[in-house]
């Protein structure tokens, strides 16, 4: 499976992890999927409930109503990503044991380094961690 | 019935309480879901006694959190 990311997402997903350092950013990720190729359209900051430097959690009530809206404009629910400020572009361990929803694309962008770096996971049996291939693209 | 499962048309034959529909849609750990009925949130105490009715609308989603920390600074 590859993702393709617009570079205007991508762009506003690392606006959002650099506006929100050094507390953790978050949001969920919409478009379009096919068998072999995920298309991103959409990046949605959320507020992150815990307000935190090494936690994220989704509020649910706005959950709800982003989901609603992303099936509005045609697009499913992709994944979510959030920030690591200062450490790699990972699934930690706290990730893992969180990551309920094997259907999910868990996108994590980590500002460790000097460039920011942006990495998409799935993760299975809350545990099993793979990479996907992401690919951003100039338009 | 024929209700909206997150925007999309299903029909069950009778009616079921909301552990029932979740379980029927491959929702292997319920106590980690939100559910929201008819634009309600509803209280996780209620999965297993509330009805779902013919012509309900409902969402559920999973919690969505994590953190960076690792304990391997
Ligand atoms: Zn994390």
């Amino acid at each position: 499976m590859i993702i393709n990311l617009a570079k205007s997402s991508y762009e506003k997903l690392v606006e959002d992890a650099k506006e929100r350092f050094p507390k953790e950013a978050c949001g969920l990720v919409a478009g379009t999927k096919e068998e072999k190729v995920v298309e991103v359209k959409e990046v949605v900051p959320m507020t992150n409930l815990d307000d935190s430097a090494e936690h994220f959690t989704l509020d649910p009530q706005e959950q709800f109503k982003v989901a609603k809206e992303i099936r509005k404009q045609g697009y499913e629910l992709l994944g979510n990503y959030h920030s690591h400020p200062f450490t790699p572009a990972r699934p930690s361990a706290e990730d893992k044991k969180l990551a309920y929803n094997e259907e999910l694309i868990y996108f994590i962008i980590s500002l460790a380094e000097s460039e920011p770096i942006l990495k998409a996971f799935k993760i299975e049996e809350q545990e099993l961690v793979s990479e996907l291939e992401l690919q951003i693209e100039n338009n | 019935m024929k209700i909206q499962v997150n925007g999309k048309k299903v029909e069950y034959e009778n009616e079921l309480t909301v552990k029932e529909l979740l379980k029927e849609e491959d929702v292997d750990m319920p106590e980690m879901v939100s559910v929201e009925l008819n634009g309600e949130i509803l209280a996780k105490d209620k999965f297993d006694s509330q009805l779902i009715k013919d012509g309900d609308q409902v969402e559920f989603l999973y919690f969505m959190g994590g953190g960076s920390n690792d304990g391997l600074h």
